[in-house]
């Protein structure tokens, strides 16, 4: 066979690493080690965009598409009659290296087909990250993709030089995984997870009992392990997608679930569906994490066993809501922070600034615009000091049983006029 | 009114400002203006004295200054006059900073947020081009920060790139690097001249570029709003783009007509799954090619709710013939071996992964030939349609390709032969040789070997599927 050129096999090997989500290069702080380039500053940088959308942060690549497995839904499984090529070690390192130091890339997130073994693929692809961080010096950013089932020893090796590790769940379910994905097993892929948590959990231990100075501490995997699924090649529902989501976070610290919408690619199975899912979906899906991570919101909220997919039309947040009219209206200046998050429309960092402002200043309806609330979204929902609710939505609720508090209002619609 | 001239740097501005607070201007009775903006034509500066108390040891928090210090090296030349009055207003009420809907705290906080997007941006835009001076590499990028943020964002290169001998050249200042001294070095503004015109990787990054996104999931709208057009002449990347997103629609379009164009019998399996209904509507079947061949298409025999379903690989010569599967020399010693068992034909159901016959001819003869992966898949839809009908327990794969049909394309057989595997197509799948296979074997020591293999697991087939293993 011909031998490749390395822009080739780079065309090749990062063609088939573009169905990964995953890249984001948060999360780790590492400072300069003044032998090598690079450091991470713990934010990330997106050095590009592509006409995707999406952020180049990493060089991604695989280091071989060469795959003995045959997962349906994947473009590098063993049936597919697409070219194949491999990197060497080297080839990958002085890729990442001459990237890194014109200012193209924050580091590498090096993924691999399974070939031989998962053992033999893990010790490649450990290898490269060894190069980087001993021979080079790089203090950039590493994310390696830890292949299921590799001996454990292996994936302590990879945490100790790469800034994140992630085990890929890829389908939500294991149902999902028999139809479309043979030769993995949920049981596999998280005891796979499982090690790495085990891993970091030991490391962060032995840091706190120990005297050594910060930079000389036990590193493992310090941005934390993440894992992608593959939505929309099979019929599972959002509230499913949800669910195991909710009980990965749980069970094995991750920081990140990525939820890759299934698009079609070259030489797909004739099993699967012709058409990307729809991009709101994974947004959809994203938000919903977002108010599982961030927002306080159970998996169990988010949906319901009567509506088991989020909606298209309108974010999870407001369908929440919007079930809920008993929850509102919110006080924006006397709430507590969970109430607050629950309001559509009023996120995360606006909760906290509304917190801090309020100490000092009650808020009205146009200092939430001066914080770029879309007032017009909130105004159903919220009791500001210049405001009350107006909405049809809230005022169709059902109403409370009769109080004392409901003859108050009686006798003021009667001063009014109105009924 | 007092008028101040302000050169553009936050410190020149602190000094004048704390002389200001000292004397005792009110903010409505000074003006700090940017040296660098156009004077105003006033021949005859006013004089003025200051109206309110001095104030001698002004109070100014850590918060404050981090804030103003972003906001200086903002363009906007009304900055020197809102950082004075939010300044002369700190005095009067420390909390100040805290309350982000006040008008003036609003808008530092917006300039400062301005700023800090640039330095965001900048970090992640300036590209360096490698030149070799002296057999030293330098690396050199050209960039227009927005702001006057060159100060702000060196740092951050310095860390990164410490062993790297670097300079960022900007039209108002440019900064150099020295990895042996650890020193950054200022200097005047440049222009985009005297930055090199290109380098050696950028073939291969705009190469990686070009692969890395998905033709399927195509959204300028979220690119532009990340990379705004006013960073774009500075990316060499981005002159693929125009030919990136023609070439995109059409990418896409290339795979679907090739996915659908992979040859498949579904669109020939009735909905209804009785086996009259699939025996009726076989012999139409054009899913892949091997019809145009074959004498006339092999559909499965047996009883119609067996409970063990034998499955081979495709029919051979004499089936095509005869329009039966099983009645060539490998059908008769599986039979054979069945009538040893006591496994009555008619109580099982009997078929083939593949429905026609596929050979070469040679002379007269007519070679039998394995059918490819893809012709398995191609007629799978019948099989599955099959297996629905008939709902065995218990599905006994005759050889490798009917393995691989119901088991996945890795299936090994020699591997897992005689275990129970489940996958999509039903909870006991077992596999076994191919009766043919026995026939070939190389001596009759091995051929009894194989007759053997293929007995045991044909028994504990039936066993299996009659309950006798629970």
């Amino acid at each position: 066979m011909q031998q490749l050129t390395v822009q080739q096999k780079l065309e090749i090997l990062a063609d088939a690493a573009k169905y990964d989500a995953s890249c984001a290069s948060s999360g780790a702080k590492r400072a300069n080690n003044g032998k090598g380039v690079g450091h991470t500053d713990g934010t990330g940088i997106c050095h590009s965009y592509t006409p995707d959308g999406r952020c180049v942060s990493l060089l991604k690549i695989l280091l071989t598409n060469f795959c003995t497995y045959d997962c349906v839904f994947c473009v590098n499984r063993v049936s597919s009659d697409i070219q194949r090529a491999r990197f060497t070690p080297e080839e990958v390192v002085n890729l990442t290296l001459d990237f890194y130091k014109r200012n193209y890339i924050e580091g590498l997130f090096l993924s691999s087909g399974i070939i031989q073994s998962p053992d033999y693929t893990m010790e490649q692809l450990i290898q490269v990250a060894k190069l980087l961080r001993t021979v080079h010096h790089f203090g950039g950013y590493i994310h390696l993709k830890t292949i299921p089932g590799a001996d454990e020893r292996l994936v302590a090796q990879a945490g100790k030089w790469a800034d994140r590790l992630s085990a890929n769940i890829e389908l939500p379910t294991q149902q999902d995984l028999v139809q479309l994905a043979p030769e993995k097993k949920s049981t596999i892929i998280e005891g796979t997870m499982g090690q790495i948590l085990a891993h970091s959990d030991e490391a962060k231990e032995a840091s706190i009992r120990s005297h050594l100075p910060r930079h000389m501490l036990p590193k493992f995997a310090p941005a934390g392990q993440s894992t992608q699924m593959v939505v929309g090649a099979t019929a599972t529902t959002d509230r499913e997608i949800i669910q195991r989501a909710g009980a990965l976070y749980g069970n094995y610290k991750l920081r990140r679930i990525y939820y890759t919408g299934f698009s079609p690619y070259p030489e797909a199975d004739a099993r699967l569906p012709l058409k990307a899912a729809p991009l709101m979906r994974e947004h959809r899906l994203y938000q919903a994490d977002w108010l599982m991570r961030y927002y306080g919101f159970a998996p169990d909220e988010i949906t319901s066993e009567a509506n088991p997919e989020l909606s298209l039309e309108e974010d999870p947040k407001t369908s929440w809501a919007k079930a809920h009219p008993e929850f509102f209206p919110v006080d924006v200046n006397v709430a507590p922070r969970e109430s607050l998050l629950r309001v559509p429309g009023i996120g995360y960092r606006n909760v906290e600034r509304i917190l801090n402002i309020r100490r000092y200043h009650r808020l009205s309806i146009e200092d939430l615009r001066k914080l770029n609330v879309r007032v017009k979204h909130v105004a159903a929902w919220i009791t500001a000091a210049d405001h009350l609710p107006t909405s049809p939505l809230v005022s169709a609720s059902p109403l409370p049983s009769p109080t004392a508090q409901l003859d108050l209002f009686a006798a003021a619609s009667a001063l009014s006029g109105a009924l | 009114m007092h008028t101040v001239h302000v050169p553009p740097d936050f410190n020149a501005w602190r000094e004048l400002a704390r002389t200001a607070l000292h004397d005792g201007f009110r903010p409505d009775e000074i003006t700090f203006c940017d040296s660098t903006e156009p004077r105003s034509l006033s021949l005859l500066p006013e004089a003025a004295s200051p109206g309110g108390p001095p104030h001698v040891k002004p109070h100014v928090s850590t918060a404050f200054l981090e804030a103003a210090n972003f906001a200086a090296t903002h363009r906007d030349p009304q900055r020197w006059n809102l950082l004075y009055r939010l300044l002369w207003r700190l005095q009067e009420n420390r909390n100040l900073l805290r309350i982000e809907v006040d008008d003036d705290v609003a808008a530092l906080l917006r300039l400062r947020s301005q700023v800090a997007r640039d330095l965001h941006k900048m970090h992640a835009f300036v590209r360096f081009r490698k030149l070799e001076i002296d057999g030293d590499e330098h690396f050199i990028a050209w960039y227009e920060p927005a702001h006057r943020i060159v100060r702000l964002a060196a740092p951050f290169f310095a860390e990164r790139f410490s062993v790297m001998h670097w300079t960022i050249l900007t039209p108002d200042e440019s900064v150099s690097w020295d990895p042996h001294t650890k020193q950054l070095t200022f200097g005047p503004g440049a222009d985009r001249t005297q930055a090199p015109e290109q380098d050696e990787l950028e073939t291969l990054w705009k190469c990686y570029y070009a692969s890395i996104f998905n033709p399927a999931r195509i959204n300028p709208s979220a690119m532009r709003s990340e990379m705004p057009m006013r960073y774009w002449q500075n990316l060499p990347e981005v002159e693929i783009l125009p030919q990136l997103m023609r070439g995109a629609e059409q990418r896409v379009a290339t795979m679907v007509r090739r996915q659908q164009s992979k040859p498949t019998a579904a669109p020939y399996v009735p909905e209804l799954h009785t086996l009259t209904v699939l025996r009726e509507a076989l012999p139409s079947c054009k899913g892949c090619e091997l019809y145009e061949h074959a004498t006339q298409v092999v559909p499965g025999v047996g009883a119609a709710h067996a409970k063990l379903m034998l499955v081979g690989e495709q029919p051979g010569d004499k089936e095509d013939l005869e329009g039966a599967p099983f009645v060539g020399p490998a059908g008769s010693l599986l039979r054979g071996v069945m009538e040893e068992l006591g496994i009555a034909p008619e109580s099982v159901y009997m078929t083939n992964a593949v429905k026609h016959f596929k050979f070469v001819q040679r002379g007269k003869l007519r070679l039998h030939q394995n059918p490819r992966l893809q012709e398995i898949n191609a007629c799978r839809p019948w099989l599955a349609a099959e297996l629905d009908a008939v709902k065995p327990q218990v599905i006994l794969c005759l050889g490798a390709s009917a393995a691989k049909s119901l088991l996945g394309s890795t299936f090994a057989l020699m591997k897992d032969r005689g275990s129970v595997q489940e996958s999509a197509f039903g909870k006991q799948i077992i596999a076994t040789l191919h009766p043919s296979a026995v026939l070939r074997a190389r001596d009759d020591a091995s051929r009894e070997q194989m007759r053997g293999l293929l007995k045991r697991d044909l028994q504990f087939a039936s066993e299996l599927a009659s309950g006798k293993h629970r």
